[in-house]
């Protein structure tokens, strides 16, 4: 199956810059996903692929062969869009077998595709349904074993879980994984939807405003996030501004405000240099009382959620500054609305990013 | 509420779009005998009669093959020139009928168009004649509902098909098309119904070529009523079985679409055939459609380096009265859509939605047909005999304005119930559950999806209004711009060209006058409507 590669690729719609000159290698078999905002140019990157749209500027790969001139239907592409786009006029079996039949397969061959895929996707009774009177769910499968049908090596599929429910969405996103896995495909998935994203993918990009801020495993970004917007956008984060008090060999002091010092592990930075700090709220200890340890700061409870499996505390710190914790409902003891609290964490859960030129909330907000 | 509107517009076609056109065919009931008791009228009328079908079934069919292509290189092409492109193809549509008739006469048969290249006239007054008329004027029917379709598309589709493996033919045509069913069928219906009604400019082109509206043409002219009611009964109860078998089978006609042939398709989908067909179609529109359309106003460059332009434009003599009626016709046609869309809209919806069932909407669909389908003649009769006998006390002017309202009303309705007809239901119901009201339904949702097809429509009415010629000169005395034209510009002219009060000059200066400005005026309204995003 077919890897992927987009270089330098460049989009623009009038002023608007969809795609900023993105370069990225998908590699074969992979489920890859875009993850980004609303508006970001990650539907215009995988329409760009299918050839949906054309570049401006740079060059698409699939395989060894440059697609840029390629229309889509000699791509070997499967397209899943986010409104399933099946033919309203044909019944679920003529949309399943259409690509078969366009592409010129004999009549048994088409047949026994529509079978295999339709088994697939476990709607083999419902062959006569017209598109309006599937769920949601069934158009899903549908517009999916359309895609597998037609013979696609590539599987590109725009946020194809949007229109469906929170419980079939968790079942569906699983499926179409195994599917591509077993049908050893190479997958292209767009979505905004991080936890889907890190639920199926091997590797994700995150996108904003046209650019690729970050290419990892999903344990990589959200362990090690390379920039305020991913810390931000793949999982929770805290943030507190300061500044860099001293580098030494072994790490830094960062000065919060209200003069807070913290340690952390982070060498490459520079001292006087506005930072910001990201802490995931899973990672923070929280203590009742005032006691103070390394890298521990006083606070107390302003707010208290009961997420199921979580309990979340808003913490206001001393310096006015808040922070949010996340521990499990199950596992500790809860503690109360205005209580005063010491919040801790260990000096190599903290990343330190520069401070964005365009200041905090702009480099975060994600529309 | 809701139902209320309902009813009213269903009350308002009944009395003021329907009734009026078949009221003379009603009362002269009886003359009809007169036809029947004569075999030899009987069969001339009814091979008069067949001559109209099949005119009108070639020239819808033809329309249909040239005017979606063209519809198509409209929406799909990415050059701003083709909202001129798109602008006109509407002339045959501006130009007065009458005046069109004579334009493609000069063209096609006079030694100074296109015979003046082959030596002897190239296309003699007949059938030939008769079906290049019939293919200009319609042209723009199927041309003008096939943009309002395509622009409201739902491209997605198309996309998933090419993704899929399907050339841009197969797509299209597998699709798109099967999609638009509804929108092909509306204009083929409307082109049918134009061809079959149309009687001014015909009379000018057919030479001895005699169908249904020529007919009841040369009978009125001998003093009989019965080929009238008989030729304009026949007519309109063959074309309403054939449009209530349309619209009860059109949704069951398997079109072939679903067959395909990859391999020639593929060929067929090749950026120089592409290329070819996008030529092909432009000549068949210069040379068949907009040439031998805009032939009569030729003459007016003579007009312009003759002097005559300053007169014309200072209004003296005869342009006195000429920019009078442009002035008249522009008011007319501008409040006839206005009014046409109010009183349309909930016809269109009734259609789309078969608010009334589907055996009372197939007979309500089939009915706001039949203005189209009488013969321009006997419209002209019966709207007269409906309000000049009975409704004299009433301004002139509402008497033309109701009289237009007959003639542009099913327009609107075929283009926008077709348009309606493809958003799905489950949109509105969202609206509805979301707390939206009836009208805010249509508003926020109906519209903005089916707008470019209500702009479409809009423009088929106006400019029908605009160059409406026959019925309106029975019906009232003002001077319309194309009354004016036909009545005391053209017919004097064709006469006797030495005495007629106009020279061929003035004609072509006149007509060109009328030609730009509608052009204009329909391509600002144009690039407003779409703004500044194309399509």
């Amino acid at each position: 199956m077919p890897d992927v590669r987009l270089v330098n690729v460049k989009k623009t719609y009038g002023k608007i810059v969809a795609v900023d000159g993105v370069s990225l290698h998908v590699h074969e078999k992979e489920y890859f996903s875009l993850l980004g905002p609303s508006g970001c140019g990650k539907t215009t990157m995988l329409r760009l692929i299918a050839g949906l749209v054309q570049p401006d500027e740079g060059e698409i790969y699939i395989g060894d062969r440059l697609v840029n001139d390629v229309p889509p239907e000699d791509r070997d592409i499967g397209f899943v869009f986010q409104t399933f786009a099946l033919f309203p006029h044909m019944n679920a079996w003529d949309n399943v077998t259409y690509g078969p039949r366009v592409k010129g397969f004999d009549m048994k061959r088409a047949e026994t595709i529509g079978h295999e895929v339709l088994e697939m996707v476990k709607l083999h009774e419902r062959l006569d349904a017209y598109p309006n009177e599937l769920s949601g769910g069934m158009m899903q499968r549908i517009a999916v074993a359309r895609a597998l049908a037609a013979g696609a090596k590539l599987l590109l599929l725009d946020e194809p879980l949007g229109q469906l429910d929170a419980k079939v969405r968790n079942e569906i996103r699983y499926e179409i994984r195994r599917m591509t896995k077993d049908l050893e495909l190479t997958a292209i998935h767009v979505t905004h939807d991080q936890s889907e994203a890190m639920a199926i993918s091997d590797r994700i990009a995150v996108i904003k405003k046209g650019r690729i801020l970050q290419v990892g495993t999903p344990m990589e970004l959200y362990m090690k996030p390379q920039s305020v917007f991913v810390a931000h956008f793949i999982g929770e984060s805290n943030f507190l501004e300061g500044y860099v008090s001293t580098v030494s060999k072994r790490g830094s002091t960062i000065v919060l405000r209200g003069g807070i010092k913290v340690e952390t592990v982070q060498k490459d930075i520079e001292e006087g240099e506005r930072v910001v700090l990201a802490i995931r709220p899973g990672t923070l200890l929280i203590e009742r009382g005032t006691k103070k340890n390394k890298n521990s700061i006083l606070g107390i409870i302003e707010r208290t959620t009961f997420e199921g499996t979580d309990i979340r505390y808003e913490v206001r710190l001393e310096n006015q500054d808040m922070l949010v914790v996340v521990k499990p409902s199950l596992m500790e003891e809860w503690l109360d609305i205005g209580e005063k609290v010491a919040v801790s964490f260990s000096p190599s859960r903290l990343h330190v990013f520069a401070y964005p030129k365009e200041g905090l909330r702009e480099e975060v907000a994600v529309e | 509420m809701k139902n209320i509107i309902y009813i009213v517009s269903i009350a308002i076609f009944l009395v003021l779009i329907l009734f009026p056109p078949i009221l003379g065919i009603l009362i002269k009931w009886g003359s009809m005998q007169d036809v029947l008791d004569q075999p030899d009228l009987t069969s001339e009328a009814l091979s008069a009669i067949s001559a109209s079908f099949a005119v009108a079934f070639f020239v819808s069919f033809i329309d249909i093959a040239a005017g979606v292509p063209m519809a198509w290189m409209i929406t799909r092409g990415k050059s701003r020139w083709l909202n001129i492109l798109d602008t006109l193809a509407d002339i045959p549509f501006i130009v007065p009928t009458a005046a069109l008739g004579y334009s493609l006469l000069l063209f096609w048969s006079d030694p100074q168009g296109i015979s003046s290249l082959f030596g002897t006239p190239f296309v003699s007054t007949g059938w030939l004649l008769v079906i290049l008329l019939h293919f200009t004027f319609s042209f723009p029917v199927v041309v003008r509902v096939m943009v309002g379709a395509l622009l409201d598309y739902k491209l997605e589709y198309e996309q998933a098909s090419r993704t899929l493996g399907a050339a841009p033919l197969t797509a299209a045509r597998t699709v798109t098309f099967a999609i638009l069913k509804p929108s092909l069928i509306a204009s083929f219906t409307l082109a049918l119904a134009r061809s079959l009604s149309e009687t001014g400019a015909t009379m000018m082109v057919a030479g001895a070529f005699v169908n249904g509206p020529i007919f009841i043409q040369k009978h009125i002219g001998l003093g009989q009523e019965g080929p009238l009611v008989f030729v304009s009964f026949v007519l309109i109860a063959l074309s309403s079985l054939i449009f209530v078998m349309i619209r009860l089978l059109g949704s069951k006609l398997k079109l072939p679409f679903q067959k395909v042939w990859p391999r020639t398709e593929r060929k067929l989908s090749n950026s120089t055939v592409t290329s070819s067909r996008n030529g092909i179609t432009l000549l068949i529109f210069l040379i068949i459609v907009l040439i031998p359309s805009l032939f009569v106003a030729i003459p007016a460059f003579e007009a312009i380096f003759g002097g005559v332009l300053p007169e014309a434009l200072s209004g003296v003599g005869v342009w006195g009265d000429y920019w009078q009626s442009i002035a008249l016709s522009y008011f007319v046609g501008t409040v006839v859509t206005l009014l046409n869309i109010v009183i349309g809209l909930p016809m269109a919806i009734i259609i789309a939605r078969r608010k009334i069932g589907n055996g009372p909407t197939a007979i309500l669909d089939m009915l706001v047909n039949i203005p189209i389908i009488v013969p321009s003649v006997a419209l002209g009769a019966s709207l007269a005999i409906f309000w000049k006998e009975n409704f004299a006390f009433f301004p002139e002017i509402w008497l033309l304005i109701f009289a237009h309202l007959s003639i542009t009303y099913p327009y609107f309705v075929r283009s926008m119930s077709a348009a309606v007809e493809r958003v799905s239901v489950e949109l509105e119901e969202a609206g509805r559950t979301l707390g939206a009201k009836p009208l805010g339904v249509f508003r926020t949702i109906i519209f903005p999806l089916t707008k470019y097809s209500m702009f479409s429509g809009a423009i088929m009415m106006f400019t029908r209004s605009v160059s409406e010629t026959g019925a309106t000169l029975v019906v009232s005395s003002l001077k319309t711009a194309p009354v004016l034209l036909a009545r005391s510009w053209v017919l004097p002219y064709i006469e006797d060209p030495i005495n007629a009060p106009v020279s061929r000059a003035e004609i072509g200066l006149g007509c060109g006058f009328l030609i730009l400005l509608s052009f204009v005026i329909l391509l600002v309204l144009r690039l407003i409507a779409r703004g500044k995003a194309r399509y």
